[in-house]
């Protein structure tokens, strides 16, 4: 028997409606329990956030369950008030107008990425949820990793299983809170062995292993956009972050490639943001000229963010662009032929060391 | 109790939150009870219970052990008892707040340490640590929180963990609970919201916390995948592993001086050298005129930033040479370091000249390597 209350009893999102923004102001709260594999109890976590609700006389309803279930859930279920499902076309699917008529303050929806039969008002239920969102009904959901539309190849890659229905990133990212629910592969393993859905060709340890890493990146990115909005709306420049990001300054004359490839590894190690700037000159020769363009499409090809800057003062145009994105550190070049040893502390190099308030500089022999 | 193997080592997991009131207690309490279920001898070895109800109720129908009570200054402090634990010898011990220093008197200085002693003795442990203890991650803290964290646990007790598991919740989930006085008596809970819980502080803790344990799953991958030791020593002696894997291994050289920073320069390149799954090394020099002349303050700076290297299982060496920049890069390049680590010139013109021009001096010398010039985290105005 496997016990999945792992969260405390009242650790609990308040339904609200003061701290949603003014854009929001009618428009319900959407909260999104994200796991990386069926098995992690992201169904138990939820439906028990709903039964915790309940009991603090709130007014949570069950707007759809999944056809599986663990005999937790069925317990916790029985607690709680359940919409039925419509029959459409023999296919049993979420009743949104008996939600609406119901017109309770928070609705529970197991599974987030199913479709609806054709004719519906919608064809995905993720788009039913928009539509109790909009009329204020606050909604809590759950999703696997696999069901989400960007994900979806990778973690076929891995898993070696199709799935059909989808949802798309946005609508997560979009999400008031996304919670994780994580487990360890071991723990997941046990509880799986015994289910029938998943036995020998179920994912091994390894296979789990890097589903979890992926969702927890996932969630890491979520946290870190609203982060970025909660800094824009109350007007805070960020000094700070929890992420590294790498900028590789290339000019002319020095082995950029090298540095561009070392900063995508490096940002790869570190499951940063890689960035590319270059100044701005229009004088370049011809032979600078296209060994610029062969650089910038390398860091195209590697996924670099690029950035070209004004060339009138560009130490103070990297750290501009450096504070404003929350570069952590700065990879440059130089070389033995410039004699510029002699001038360093004058120099950009040297000048560049100096304005790097909080930024790391590396410097690349050339 | 009879042992009829050589012990094998206990596992260790840990409940990594990024604030108190995530749920961390009450997370490992539900395994505790689960293994119990599946008849595993498990006894709860230290509970911390702050008052919260619903974690102390989650306590029912687990053995816990009592304390052991050390007089300090005339009050008695409550600790881990490690004797009656390993007296006791559970096959699984929960153990709240691995970063918890204990009270003079008691056998070791901090909990990680008793930990290791049943660790040692087959004990599997499970246990609860906040992200902001972690020592590489200290300067980033308090740059993120403007607090100087000072329990804090070397990275290689995380590393050296079988598991490691987020326990989430979101910030206004955290919020909501401490303003209904669940997690501090409701007199503390206004400054609380003053400090360290603010909204947009929580948040970055939380995604700091994220990808901290993504970047544990990641590590613990390569164990699974390729049969990589996950904190194999880094030694000077040994070959560069490049010729193990046909990947060229980044080493990394840390430029260790009396000044404070040096803390920080470590920290930092510790947590770099264990994100690029390099080598990393500690080294200060010194002349002949340093070893008669060097002042005593200066000495033992520098005797304690290697110490706090060690700590960090980071290998140490004081070179001779009178030129430092000539000495680090001709070490380096003997010992094929491919990073060498410098702490950023201070602005202040009281700092010797030499000092100040050590950057562009190695720089200049190092024509085969990368020189990283770490500067201080700040924190924003």
């Amino acid at each position: 028997m496997i016990d999945r209350s792992t969260e405390p009893p009242d650790a609990e999102v308040g339904l609200d409606p003061d701290r949603a923004e003014d854009a929001h102001q009618k428009r319900g709260r959407l909260k999104i329990f994200l796991g990386y594999i069926s098995g992690v109890g992201k169904s138990f976590r939820m439906f028990d956030e709903g039964r915790r609700r309940r009991e603090r006389g709130q007014d949570v309803v069950v707007g759809a369950i999944q056809p599986v279930n663990s005999t937790e859930v069925e317990e916790l279920l029985k607690k709680m008030e359940v919409i039925p499902f419509k029959r459409v076309e023999g296919l049993l699917v979420m009743d949104v107008d008996a939600i609406l008529n119901r017109r309770p303050q928070g609705c529970l929806i197991d599974g987030l990425a199913y479709d609806n039969p054709s004719g519906s008002l919608h064809s995905k239920r993720w788009q039913d949820v928009e539509q109790l969102l909009a009329a204020g009904i606050s909604v809590i959901a759950s999703v696997n990793l696999q069901y989400i539309e960007e994900y979806r190849e990778q973690v076929e890659r891995i898993t070696g299983k199709r799935v059909t229905s989808t949802i798309p990133l946005n609508f997560v990212q979009t999400a008031d809170e996304v919670e994780l629910v994580d487990m360890p592969a071991d723990l997941c393993l046990e509880r799986t062995e015994g289910a029938s859905a998943q036995d020998a060709t179920g994912p091994g340890p390894q296979q789990l292993s890097e589903l979890r890493e992926i969702a927890l990146l996932l969630a890491a990115d979520v946290v870190d956009r609203q982060l970025e909005k909660y800094l824009r709306d109350h007007g805070i420049e960020q000094l700070w972050g929890a992420q590294e990001r790498i900028l590789v300054f290339i000019r002319p004359g020095l082995n950029a490639r090298k540095m561009i490839e070392s900063g995508r590894r490096n940002a790869d190690r570190f499951h940063g943001e890689l960035f590319v700037a270059f100044l701005i000159d229009p004088d370049l020769s011809s032979d600078d000229k296209s060994a610029l363009e062969t650089n910038l499409t390398v860091a195209r090809q590697l996924n670099a963010h690029i950035e070209p800057l004004e060339a009138e003062d560009p130490v103070k145009a990297l750290m501009d662009f450096a504070h404003s994105h929350g570069i952590t550190q700065i990879f440059i070049g130089h070389s033995a032929h410039e004699n510029w040893w002699q001038r360093l502390w004058g120099s950009f190099v040297g000048r560049l060391i100096r304005e790097a308030e909080g930024i790391d500089v590396r410097i690349f022999p050339n | 109790m009879t042992e009829p193997t050589p012990r094998q080592r206990g596992n260790l997991k840990i409940y990594l939150g990024y604030a108190a009131g995530v749920g961390k207690t009450y997370q490992m309490l539900t395994e505790v009870h689960q293994l119990k279920r599946e008849g595993i001898d498990v006894v709860v070895g230290y509970f911390e219970p702050h008052g919260r109800k619903d974690t102390i109720a989650h306590i029912d129908g687990l053995e816990l052990l009592p304390r052991r009570q050390i007089q300090y200054r005339g009050t008695a402090f409550g600790e881990m008892d490690v004797e009656a634990i390993l007296h006791r010898h559970p096959q699984t011990c929960a153990i709240d707040e691995l970063a918890h220093t204990n009270v003079p008197g008691a056998d070791r200085t901090k909990r990680w340490e008793d930990v290791q002693v049943l660790l040692d003795s087959g004990i599997n442990v499970l246990t609860t640590l906040n992200v902001q203890h972690i020592e590489s991650l200290n300067d980033l803290v308090w740059q993120i929180t403007g607090i100087r964290v000072r329990e804090t646990i070397p990275d290689w007790v995380v590393k050296q963990a079988d598991e490691v598991v987020m326990v989430d919740l979101p910030p206004e989930a955290l919020l909501n609970r401490l303003r209904r006085g669940v997690i501090y008596s409701p007199d503390k809970v206004g400054q609380a919201l003053q400090n360290f819980f603010k909204e947009s502080t929580l948040v970055v803790l939380r995604e700091l916390t994220l990808r901290q344990t993504a970047h544990e799953v990641d590590v613990r991958q390569g164990v699974l995948e390729k049969g990589e030791l996950p904190h194999a020593e880094s030694s000077l002696n040994r070959q560069t592993v490049s010729a193990r894997n046909g990947q060229l291994q980044d080493r990394i050289l840390i430029y260790v001086t009396p000044d404070p920073s040096t803390a920080m320069l470590i920290r930092r390149g510790r947590r770099v050298a264990d994100y690029l799954k390099a080598d990393c090394f500690a080294v200060s020099v010194e002349s002949d005129a340093d070893r008669s002349h060097m002042p005593p303050a200066q000495r033992e700076a520098i005797e304690k930033h290697l110490n706090f290297a060690r700590n960090l299982r980071i290998e140490t060496r004081i070179i001779p040479g009178l030129n430092i920049a000539q000495a680090l890069v001709d070490f380096a390049r003997l010992h094929e370091v491919t990073q060498i680590f410098l702490v950023r010139p201070h602005r202040s013109h009281t700092l010797p000249f030499l000092e100040r021009n050590l950057v562009d001096q190695v720089v200049r010398l190092a024509q085969d390597m990368q020189v990283t010039i770490v500067a201080e985290r700040q924190r924003p105005s």
